[in-house]
């Protein structure tokens, strides 16, 4: 976890600022202004940045806040304390309800609906009667705190700041989490989170929510501090300017955003102000050396401010390894061999006309390691894919213990036991080792989002960390444990998705070409460590290209060509069928 | 309502729809070459429609100048890039390309605006000099960001459209103008008249859609675009200059939003701020057709038009409520067709 000095330091900074002697007030106003676009950006770095999902909608949630504060205590009289929860309440309910809409959206389609539904909600607010038409609501009562009313920008100074402060504490906390590592593991795609339990939609609405209640806050704290509310900050430029807020920041930085936002709003500032004097007369001049800036910033620093001044600061080296005594509750293992485990019969799939799984049959059992070959395209792949509930069969049935798993998603699957690795390494880069097979135990933490940011997660993570340093070293790359994914072998980060795939706690394991890429040693190695989770209760079902690895390994291989079953057999018995020969060397002579 | 209001109003749609059809186009041509969502096409749209404005009333556009301006920095950008190996071939290309043909449309524009030329001469014009804003702004503002994500080159996307659109309120004010009908005379048929403008419009859109559609299916050059939209990487192994599919990607989107306000010009009061919510209706109906699909674009502009048409005479106060909350069932449709498997990028 990273230190809390820094930001202990940079509060007291902010705390004192206001008593620095012959401190201008416009400053103040400054740092409120910054403090409000930090709170909007910042639930962009978590949505953006981190969750891979663009909003252009983001001034619309300030709108849903600063306009309900404001109808709310102006026409009904409601205290300002009291239209705080009511503000971020309308702002998460408005969340979900686009949210539900807009987040399965991929891709492009998701900026874009956010930026026709930011329009859409603009002209909204500026066409409703009760909210005031372009006039918008004033006369808004100032936050008070008993006979102290906060009618300047030096006092509501504080009450920004706490929120930017304390947000930024939560948001940090929520990341450092269980369910901080699935939002993290969102932008690299969904189906490799998907394949640990990780249910994406969910955790994408969570983060969408997340950002539209700071968004709320913001502007509930922007109808008290200009105590009038008009549409316009609330357009489509306010929601594309809070998103290069963020950009220019650095977009996966909660920090990015604070700092973001400080460059923004001086930058217009003094744009605004000494524009002017150098050239004087000429109407918008700051907008055009704004949008140059800005394209020259993005060109110098694409992946934002933030970063590229951290670089500068010596890389904190490790983290502490985790209590690995610590233990987590464990599956019950089958009783001895001969009881079936997965059953795949009369598997078949279909893309249009090309048949990739031509009616496939075969079964794995408790305590045995299979091997699934055939020459590339035979459909190993696919009927992993099928297995693990990526792809649902055209024909056929897959059961698991018993219990058919045709149509359930992935999942499901991996809650009864199975767990698997990708034969494109889907790793996320910017996490390090140990976080990345911690998703893994996904399922085996309990702790919801509220209970991360408020740090009462910390017994379920601590063994959820525990477990997966436990599994990190048991497949030998204790010494990489907090370097970052990205930075290892491709062979290592192999070795890696078997770690989190162990972290599932499963009875079956299937590796997709867990062997490519690794030097004899290290294949010698991860036989072993097959060798011996078998040993320990496990079965195991390989696609495997290294003819050596799997005849010593495998009790059992099963061959695809085409899509069809060939032949099957213990490893001598497959050596020498002609069938499998002529497949893999064309006819024999 | 009376049947003549309601043909009246699908004209007007249309109308509109045709237009937006050609924006919603050039944002997924673009879109699809370069991964940039091309915000600043509304400000092609304006610089288009007042450049041409502007000469027809016999004024000096400052666009010409900010095409020469962007030219320079254009050939500074190249010189830059190539200064550890300046070859006489390539300094003379790009000084003749990004300096001395916007110089030379300069002084044609200079001679000719002092004499309030005829139609033809401003439509050439206005469109050349947009062109060349459209190629210069592909080299100095996003060719040096092209292997970045699609969310900077967004962000990028909307910085040049907060300076184009200044640069709009210092050339043109914030005045609005009207040009000259690029067809005048109308007929009527029925209880309907059709202004040669409209008829222009429907015939440029048309135009505009088989040239496009006849340019990708069955030029080099159409088919390189296809290449590079489908794979840069791909494409670029394959020996395309990947740079070379964004300059014509950037080059027919502005000729293609210039057109466009050239032929709104005449029928609507256009200010330098008009082509923000102009491309934006344009977006609509490209994110209707998915970003990727030309027909589907055009059949949702005309839709975008018609709509927006009816709830102005309906609903005015709500109409761009309506606009654009039209989107919220299509994205809903989307997701509940959402692909099966998608993969990860970045």
């Amino acid at each position: 976890m990273q230190s809390r000095l820094p930001i202990l330091v940079f509060a007291l900074v902010m705390a004192a600022i206001p008593f620095v002697p012959s401190m201008p007030p416009f400053w103040i106003v400054l740092l409120d202004n910054i403090g409000l676009a930090a709170l909007v950006a910042m639930g962009l770095v978590l949505l953006t940045g981190v969750g891979g999902l663009t909003s252009f909608g983001q001034a619309a949630f300030v709108g849903f806040g600063a306009y309900t504060t404001a109808v709310l205590t102006t026409s009904y009289g409601l205290s300002p304390w009291l239209t705080l929860p009511l503000s971020l309440v309308v702002s998460g309910l408005f969340a979900v309800l686009l949210g539900l809409i807009t987040v399965r959206l991929s891709g492009h389609y998701l900026p874009l609906g956010t930026l026709a539904w930011g329009l859409g909600l603009f002209y909204l607010f500026s066409k409703l009667e009760f909210l005031g038409r372009n006039d918008g609501v004033s006369a808004i009562p100032p936050l008070s705190i008993g006979t102290f009313k906060m009618l300047s920008p030096g006092s509501i100074y504080y009450a920004i700041w706490v929120a930017v402060l304390v947000s930024a504490l939560l948001t940090m906390n929520l990341l450092d989490s269980r369910t901080g590592r699935a939002i993290r593991a969102l932008r690299r795609g969904h189906v490799a989170a998907e394949a640990f339990g990780v249910h994406t939609p969910r955790a994408k609405l969570l983060v969408f929510i997340h950002a539209a209640v700071l968004a709320g806050l913001s502007g509930w704290l922007y109808a008290h501090l200009q105590r009038a509310v008009t549409p316009t900050p609330f357009g489509a430029h306010a929601g594309i300017e809070y998103l290069f807020i963020a950009v220019v920041g650095g977009a996966g930085y909660v920090w990015g955003g604070v700092l973001g936002a400080a460059i923004v709003v001086i930058l217009k500032e003094v744009l605004q102000s000494y524009l002017p004097l150098i050239l004087p007369g000429s109407g918008q001049v700051e907008t055009i050396v704004f949008g140059i800036m800005l394209v020259a910033l993005l060109q110098l620093a694409p992946g934002g401010v933030w970063p590229w001044l951290m670089a500068f600061f010596p890389e904190r080296t490790g983290g502490r390894k985790p209590d690995t005594s610590l233990k987590l509750e464990t599956r019950p293992r089958l009783p001895g061999q001969g009881s079936v485990l997965l059953q795949v019969e009369k598997a078949r799939k279909q893309f249009g006309g090309v048949v990739a799984v031509n009616n496939v049959s075969f079964d794995v059992q408790a305590r045995e390691i299979v091997a699934l070959i055939g020459p590339n395209g035979a459909g190993k792949s696919t009927t992993f894919n099928l297995i693990t509930g990526v792809l649902s069969a055209t024909s056929g049935s897959i059961s698991v213990l018993g219990r058919k798993v045709d149509r359930a998603p992935p999942q499901e699957i991996v809650k009864l036991g199975i767990s698997r690795t990708f034969q494109h390494v889907k790793l996320v880069p910017d996490m390090t080792v140990l976080e990345n097979v911690a998703i893994g135990a996904h399922l085996r933490g309990q702790s919801g989002p509220l209970a991360s940011m408020l740090r009462l997660d910390r017994a379920d993570e601590a063994k959820l960390l525990a477990e997966a340093a436990r599994q990190i070293e048991r497949v030998g790359l204790a010494e990489q444990m907090h370097q970052l994914a990205g930075s290892l072998s491709l062979g290592q980060q192999r070795i890696v998705e078997i770690a989190r795939a162990l972290c599932v706690d499963p009875l079956l394991l299937l590796l997709d070409e867990p062997a490519a890429g690794l030097r004899h040693m290290e294949k010698q190695q991860l036989a072993k460590l097959l060798r011996d989770l078998r040993d320990g209760g496990m079965s195991v079902l390989l696609v495997e290209h290294d003819m050596g690895f799997v005849m010593n390994l495998a009790d059992r291989i099963v061959v695809l060509d085409f899509g069809t079953k060939i032949a099957e057999g213990t490893p001598a018995t497959i050596k020498t069928n002609p069938e499998v020969i002529k497949a893999y060397l064309g006819v024999a002579a | 309502m009376n049947t003549t209001i309601m043909l009246f109003l699908l004209q007007d749609g249309i109308t509109n729809g045709a237009i937006y059809a050609l924006l919603g186009l050039a944002l997924v041509l673009v879109f699809a070459v370069t991964r940039v969502i091309l915000i600043p096409q509304g400000e092609f749209v304006t610089y288009g429609a007042l450049t041409y404005a502007s000469l027809a009333s016999g004024q000096m556009p400052g666009t010409a100048k900010l095409a020469l301006a962007m030219g320079i920095v254009a050939c500074a950008f190249d010189l830059f890039v190539a200064r550890k190996a300046l070859h006489a071939r390539l300094v003379l290309r790009s000084f003749f390309a990004n300096i001395v043909l916007p110089a030379i449309v300069l002084a044609v524009t200079l001679y000719f605006a002092a004499q309030k030329p005829p139609v033809a001469v401003c439509i050439a014009l206005s469109l050349v000099i947009v062109a060349m804003i459209g190629l210069y702004l592909y080299r100095i503002a996003f060719q040096p960001l092209a292997h970045t994500s699609v969310l900077v080159l967004l962000i990028a996307s909307v910085g040049v459209h907060l300076a184009l659109q200044g640069l709009g309120l210092l050339f043109f004010g914030a005045e609005g103008q009207r040009g000259p009908a690029v067809l005048s005379g109308a007929f009527t048929a029925g209880s309907l008249r059709f202004t040669g403008q409209s008829l222009t419009v429907y015939g440029i859109t048309i135009a505009f859609i088989v040239g496009l559609w006849l340019f990708f299916g069955l030029t080099l050059y159409g088919k390189a675009l296809r290449a590079t939209a489908v794979n840069r990487l791909g494409a670029r192994l394959a020996g395309i200059r990947t740079t070379l599919s964004g300059q014509i990607a950037f080059l027919l989107a502005s000729v293609i939003g210039a057109l466009s306000g050239i032929m709104i010009v005449p029928i609507t009061t256009l200010y330098y701020d008009s082509g923000f919510l102009i491309g934006l209706k344009g977006f609509v109906a490209a994110i209707i057709g998915g970003l990727v699909s030309y027909p589907l674009t055009a059949g949702a502009a005309l839709v975008v038009g018609i709509v927006e048409a009816f709830s102005s005479f309906y609903a005015s106060n709500y109409k761009e409520v309506i606009v654009f909350m039209l989107l919220i069932p299509v994205l809903l449709l989307r997701s509940l067709a959402a692909p099966a498997v998608e993969e990860e990028k970045d």
